[in-house]
């Protein structure tokens, strides 16, 4: 006979039968609930419009609770969002192949409900948790945010999600934390690309920040776009998103958390250190070796406008992160 | 096959048809690429798509170009040879495609970007030279430079060689994460200039014991 321990059952399991029955009506009810707090301080999230032949990604329940229940984030002015077929369906995430077409075309089989996060090292929360309950306390917010790859191409996307510092807090890092190592899932047999022979990557993806910069209020942990759920191409169920560094920074379809008191390994800069640092931040006067760092194209681009704009320093958050680096040589430490 | 194709040129009709053939099938990667363009089809990034797709194919047909003269001496197709100028000039087409890409969509013609880029980036720097190499080798590849050059005509044009690895090079600069596809390329390079290499010593030999 199996008995699940206490911690493997999701609390979500836990409904009575009476309220289970009644489900459908009572989901009707809070819609109208939240349609009534729409109109009060917080804007809610309303529903993006998007083209019919769109795929949307609802997630699971608990999570379209909550998401029904985000708070609508500030636009950022003359910035147009990047088109939601381009946010889905042109991305790296090496773990699904080189191309950007790759994410989409090979990561929809994905399993990322029921989620697992694995919190450990300096802090006195540790712990194996389920995501559904990492996240119970907190409100989801939206938040616009410019991405910026390597690559030098930039999106500006509307990502939902728990500011991390709130987390972190719960979770109750010890005087020792220095440093934050956050790992992506490793199997090969749902990421196809950690099975790829001609990869120079070291799997499971790592990226670490140091203890300020995950604690910077713009620090995200996202769960959707869009309004809706995260697609599994761009990182679901749970990813991170810090709009003032490259793209690589902000990993993807996390698995584990843990506190350091040294710098933890992160794969890009393992992988070419002269390339990639541990730092990336965005900086316009650092190029990378191979190429110009001081422009981007801001997609889509057509062909009769490239969309090429001047790349800015920190990405555009200068006024609130430049102060986290001062006296720092970004030359040295990029 | 082979053997109707080398009867085929044995017709004035015949040559004349096939060269159309081969002249024509080359227009199709950009009739392609400019359908793609017009219908909106290339994703959320044209620019690096098209300037990626030209690219390959310079690299394509430079191999096209290189494979004449061992398919000549192994399978026996003489036919091939008329056709190697052509495959050449095509190649310079598409390296200048390229080159015009991304000058156009990427750099969008800034001076500032443009004098940076060639004088910052090893593979543009690179990729440059090969492009430089072409242009000396299609002007001089029509009838009247051949005879103006006489015997020095072949040695300049040995310079295909140096270009191959030029562009190999450029190609191989730009990888990040992947080396397959890049490989892949490698590989059929090797084949193409090991041929050379063994044919060479093998006749040497022969010179030597005769």
């Amino acid at each position: 006979m199996l008995i699940k321990k206490p911690s493997d059952i999701r609390s979500s399991e836990i409904t009575p039968e009476s309220v289970y029955r009644r489900r459908r009506e009572l989901l009707k009810a809070m819609l109208a609930g939240g349609a009534l707090m729409a109109a009060g301080p917080a804007r809610a999230l309303e529903r993006y419009e998007l083209p019919d032949e769109a795929k949307r990604y609802p997630g699971p329940e608990w999570l379209q609770e909550k998401l029904r229940a985000a708070s609508k984030g500030e636009v950022i002015e003359g910035e147009d969002l990047t088109p939601y077929r381009h946010v889905t369906g042109h991305n790296n995430f090496y773990e699904f192949g080189l191309a950007k077409e790759d994410p989409k075309a090979k990561a929809q089989g994905l399993k990322t409900d029921p989620w697992k996060v694995e919190v450990s090292g300096e802090c006195s929360k540790p712990g194996s948790y389920n995501l559904e309950d990492l996240l119970k306390p907190h409100e989801l917010e939206e938040r616009i945010y410019r991405l910026r790859c390597v690559e030098a191409w930039s999106m500006v996307i509307p990502w939902v999600g728990v500011p991390l510092n709130k987390l972190i807090s719960r979770l109750e890092p010890t005087g020792n934390a220095k440093f934050v190592e956050f790992t992506t899932l490793h199997d090969p047999s749902q990421m196809p690309g950690q099975k790829s022979f001609f990869s120079t990557l070291n799997w499971p993806y790592s990226e670490g920040l140091r203890m300020d910069e995950a604690m910077h209020p713009l620090t995200l942990m996202a769960v959707g776009v869009y309004g809706d759920a995260l697609p599994p191409q761009n990182g679901a169920p749970f990813r991170l998103v810090v709009p003032w560094k490259y793209g690589f920074k902000s990993i993807k379809s996390i698995v584990s958390i843990r506190f350091t008191e040294q710098m933890p390994r992160a794969t890009w800069n393992e992988t070419a250190p002269s390339e990639y640092g541990f730092y990336a931040n965005v900086n316009p006067q650092v190029d990378h070796p191979r190429w110009s760092q001081a422009t981007e194209r801001r997609l889509p681009s057509s062909l009769f406008n490239p969309n090429q704009i001047d790349t800015r320093m920190f990405n555009g958050y200068a006024d609130q992160v430049a102060h986290l680096y001062q006296g720092m040589d970004l030359r040295k430490w990029y | 096959m082979v053997l109707s194709i080398a009867e085929l040129h044995r017709s004035k009709v015949g040559r004349r048809s096939f060269w159309w053939l081969l002249f024509l099938l080359p227009l199709l990667p950009l009739a392609y690429i400019a359908e793609a363009a017009y219908s909106l089809d290339l994703g959320a990034d044209p620019a690096q798509t098209i300037v990626t797709f030209f690219g390959i194919w310079t690299l394509r047909f430079l191999f096209l170009t290189l494979a004449v003269t061992p398919c000549r001496r192994l399978f026996g197709w003489g036919w091939l040879q008329r056709y190697r100028r052509m495959f050449g000039l095509y190649t310079l087409f598409y390296a200048c495609l390229h080159l015009l890409s991304f000058a156009t969509f990427i750099l969008g013609w800034r001076a500032d970007l443009i004098a940076r880029e060639l004088s910052e980036r090893p593979y543009i720097i690179v990729g440059f030279i090969a492009w430089l190499g072409l242009v000396a080798l299609g002007i001089t590849s029509t009838r009247g430079w051949v005879r103006r050059l006489g015997r020095h005509w072949q040695q300049l044009h040995y310079l295909v060689y140096p270009i191959a690895l030029l562009a190999m090079l450029h190609f191989a600069w730009l990888i990040r994460a992947g080396f397959g596809e890049v490989l892949g390329y490698a590989l059929v390079l090797l084949v193409l200039l090991g041929h050379r290499v063994v044919y060479w010593l093998k006749r040497r030999s022969r010179v030597q014991h005769a």
